[in-house]
């Protein structure tokens, strides 16, 4: 029993890891209706962006992290205003799908040049081994429980800033009708460059967490974007609650399969996902409209 | 008495799907086949290779440009047929001791047999969602294989050599260009990629220039009119998914017969079967048939003397589609095509009007 | 001067052209009304104008400066808003929300607020926390008007507001516009209803196929020149 019992938890807990995969995703299709192929590889990117600055001033990867954010929002607006802010709007355009992907070869393989592909992994010290106990001879991983709670935190912001907030509600009703928003003076290329950046710091609290737990290197990108996906598909669109439901329940399939069978893990998995795709293909919380 | 009624001119009109120079192009289209036919006779066994390479690239670009430049399935996850088609060459060469030719058309058929339920599934999701799920299917079954341990597994496995040698032709060929069976081997399976490209081409441009031609032009020319003018978009993007699944399947197994080693991370590589894929038509241009065959000629230059650059040159390859695709979208053919109004292989169709005077009785 | 001027303005959806070459001018404080059959270019005038239809710079002119090549949010910030077709709230937000968000735009203060916007449609302000898609057509029609007059235009551009209502809601709608003209907004209704457009209008502008067929006062056109300038020969 209590090996099933395990198997949730760890499962709930890798489920907050994924919902933070899938938070930014789940931004920037909202905003922009633009799915990001490179989004795992930007993860993996943010990642080595926090090792190298705890490396080279010698920081806890927690305060490393801190610097980063500003980093690499201004890296995420800007990719998003120069280069893929020309892949949006009318047809005559490249697919964003095709620009993006195109970008993940490029992330991958420039960080294959930079970094080798040598496992990496993100150094705190004690807190990695930590644990804490939830009573009842349970124990959860200290990083882990954290991952989860950042996740929380993350999505009760995202919607703080979605619904209560001036740019909230530009982001909203770009997503609503691209045009009438326009009407409203909102400038749609400025709005997508605020979004993606915002997305970059969702992205950037995810790596931490990624490389806190297990090691990385630059080729695990595109599984993780695999994740974020099933993790939004799953939870249904247009909600962030719902992001977080589809990720806890990604992370219980691959426990639970992992539990049947280690090397079941990933299968099981995706097999979740094929599975909840036929039987409600709206996703277990979708919104009410569209 | 004048009759002003009479005069007013009939119209007939006529459909004309032929090009501008479409003869002179067939003819030079079976000089090329017949040349190519002709090549092993004269030419090392380092360009066969290249070109079986050339060959099944190309095929798998023309596949990939029908599903994705016609039908508007953006996939990126074709690599599930390729190696479904590897696996299946396997598994009936060596576990039903079936001869390596005829397991090709028969991978095909098993590949579309597949190809039916993945699109049943994936086709509830649009557009990027749509690529993305693809590409969860095809890891699928790639960790499915790396599971079935009667072909190795997670580390894969080799054609043995009793299955090489028995590839139909290898004796008549050895004995005819007096060389030994490794090359023999090669010789039959450029004949063979060859033969599946040509068939590939003639293929797709019978679709394009067939009635379920003149739909999928104009699905990829504006679908929501396409959809309004009573297209049955669904049945027809199935028809392609299923058929280019079938398509790819073969390939699938024509490559992992030449390459006689698999393993489910090479035959489901998302880089070799669909990054490469898709940089060959974006190049070329996507949504003509001229287009992937000259991005398969680039690409194959571009692999055969900046390839040992590793990473960087992936990264190279990365931006030169994205530049591209933002200030060429149409590719290169498009950039030719537009300046002389050239096409190859003629697939618009004309509507040509002839005014006449009704004859007064 | 007029307030806002168009000259020889052209638009094209793609390869179709909707409009060839419009004259038409709006003088400060003036109702003009412009009529005319389905796809005759009345909306496509609208949009041009709104910064929605790319066109030349001089094709429109804001007291007497070019603004014809300004893309969409700079003209609203310039002071003309737009009331789409078919209204066109954001379903995302609330009544209050829609209200707001069309403020985003406002550079300069003026009389409209939420405030004032709610005792122009009190309707509104009882249902400010409800979702679009949950009010009526008349309703949604008034929330529309207030969101285009929350960025405090000079000139308001209506499109179609009658359409797909009933009667008496309509009357409820025209009523408000004395008050808005009250405000200083000049205001340009594109209308389906010739009888309410002609009882409101200072001057008629006739569309038809893209080009004007006729323009004057109301009072001055017989129903015989209205219906050729409106159907053709």
């Amino acid at each position: 029993m209590t090996g099933w019992l395990d198997a949730l938890i760890q499962g709930v807990l890798l489920g907050g890891l994924y919902a933070l995969f899938a938070a930014g995703l789940s931004l920037i299709f909202g905003v922009m209706r633009l799915v990001n192929l490179a989004h795992g590889d930007l993860i993996v990117l943010a990642a080595f962006a926090v090792l190298v600055v705890a490396g080279k001033l010698g920081l806890d990867p927690f305060v490393a992290v801190l610097i980063a954010l500003p980093i690499l929002f201004v890296i995420g607006f800007a990719l998003q205003y120069v280069l893929l802010n020309r892949t949006l709007g009318r047809d005559l355009l490249p697919p964003p799908l095709l620009v993006t992907f195109g970008l993940s070869i490029i992330i991958q393989n420039g960080l294959l040049q930079i970094f080798s592909a040598d496992s990496q992994r993100l150094r705190s010290g004690a807190i990695e081994t930590a644990s804490v106990s939830l009573g009842g001879g349970i124990a959860v991983g200290v990083v882990p429980l954290l991952t989860l709670l950042s996740a929380i935190s993350v999505i009760v912001l995202l919607n703080l800033i979605f619904y209560r907030t001036p740019i909230g509600r530009a982001f909203r009703a770009t997503s609503d009708d691209l045009e009438v928003a326009q009407l409203m003076g909102i400038d749609i290329r400025r709005i997508f460059a605020l979004a993606m950046g915002l997305a970059f710091v969702v992205i950037t609290i995810a790596a931490l967490y990624l490389g806190l737990r297990a090691n990385f290197d630059p080729t695990i990108g595109p599984a993780r974007l695999l994740y974020a996906f099933e993790a939004v598909i799953i939870g249904g669109l247009g909600s962030f609650w719902g992001t977080l439901a589809g990720g806890i329940v990604l992370g219980l399939a691959q426990t639970i399969g992992a539990h049947i069978d280690p090397e079941w893990q990933i299968l099981a998995g995706h097999l979740a996902f094929l599975v909840v795709l036929v039987l409600r293909p709206r996703g277990l919380f979708p919104r009410a409209q569209d | 008495m004048m009759d002003h009624a009479a005069a007013k001119p009939t119209q007939e009109f006529r459909l004309e799907t032929a090009g501008r120079s479409p003869r002179a192009a067939a003819v030079a289209a079976i000089v090329i086949l017949l040349a190519l036919v002709l090549l092993p006779v004269v030419v090392g066994r380092n360009l066969i290779q290249d070109l079986i390479f050339l060959f099944y690239m190309l095929a798998l670009a023309q596949c990939w440009n029908l599903l994705a430049g016609y039908a508007g399935l953006i996939s990126v996850g074709q690599q599930a047929f390729v190696g479904l088609g590897g696996y299946l060459l396997f598994a009936l060469t060596l576990l039903g001791g079936i001869n390596p030719l005829l397991a090709i058309p028969i991978a095909g058929v098993v590949s579309a047999l597949f190809a039916l339920p993945t699109a049943l599934i994936v086709f509830r999701l649009r557009g990027a969602y749509f690529a993305i799920g693809t590409w969860v299917v095809a890891e699928v079954y790639r960790l499915v294989f790396a599971q079935f341990k009667p072909l190795g597994g997670g580390t894969g496995t080799s054609l043995t050599p009793s299955v090489t040698s028995s590839v139909p032709g290898i004796e008549w060929v050895k004995t005819l260009l007096d060389l030994r069976t490794p090359a023999a081997r090669d010789i039959i399976s450029y004949w063979a990629a060859l033969a599946l490209m040509a068939a590939t081409l003639a293929f797709v441009y019978g679709v394009l220039r067939s009635r379920r031609g003149l739909a999928l032009g104009a699905i990829r020319d504006h679908e929501a009119a396409a959809a309004g003018l009573g297209v049955d978009i669904y049945r027809i993007k199935l028809a392609v998914y299923v058929a280019t699944a079938a398509m790819t399947g073969m390939i699938g197994a024509l490559i992992y017969l030449q390459k006689a080693r698999i393993s489910p991370d090479a035959a489901f590589s998302v880089l070799d079967w669909t990054a490469y894929v898709m940089f060959i038509v974006v190049i070329g241009g996507i949504g003509t048939m001229e287009g992937p065959i000259i991005g398969a000629i680039i690409f194959y230059l571009m692999q055969r003397y900046f390839a040992d650059f590793g990473a960087s040159y992936l990264v190279l390859l990365g931006a030169l589609g994205i530049l591209v695709m933002l200030f060429a979208p149409r590719g290169i053919w498009g950039l030719v095509s537009e300046r002389h109004g050239l096409t190859l292989f003629p697939t618009r169709r004309r509507l040509i009007i002839h005014a006449q005077d009704s004859k007064r009785s | 001067m007029p307030l806002l001027e168009t000259r020889k303005l052209t638009a094209f959806y793609g390869d179709f052209q909707a409009l060839y070459g419009i004259d038409a001018s709006l003088d400060a404080g003036e109702t003009i009304a412009i009529i005319g059959a389905n796809g005759a270019g009345k909306s496509t005038f609208l949009k041009a104008i709104a910064g929605l239809v790319p066109g030349s710079a001089d094709s429109v002119l804001l007291d007497g400066t070019p603004i014809g090549a300004r893309p969409a949010s700079d003209i609203v910030k310039l002071g003309i808003a737009l009331v789409p077709e078919g209204r066109r709230l954001f379903p995302s937000l609330t009544v209050e929300e829609n209200l707001l968000i069309g403020g985003h735009g406002r550079k300069a203060p003026g009389p409209w607020t939420l405030d004032r916007v709610y005792s122009l449609f009190p309707i509104l302000r009882e249902r400010r926390s409800s979702a679009p898609p949950t009010l009526s057509g008349g309703q949604q029609q008034m929330a529309a008007i207030g969101r285009a007059l929350m960025s405090n235009p000079r000139v308001l551009l209506c499109d179609e507001i009658s359409l797909g209502l009933a009667p008496i809601i309509i009357a409820d709608i025209y009523a408000a516009l004395p008050q808005i003209k009250a405000e200083g907004t000049s205001v340009v209704l594109v209308e389906q209803d010739i009888v309410q457009a002609m009882k409101v209008a200072d001057r008629v502008y006739c569309f038809q196929e893209g080009r004007l067929s006729l323009s004057g006062r109301p009072r001055e056109l017989t129903r015989e020149q209205i219906h050729r300038a409106y159907f053709g020969s």
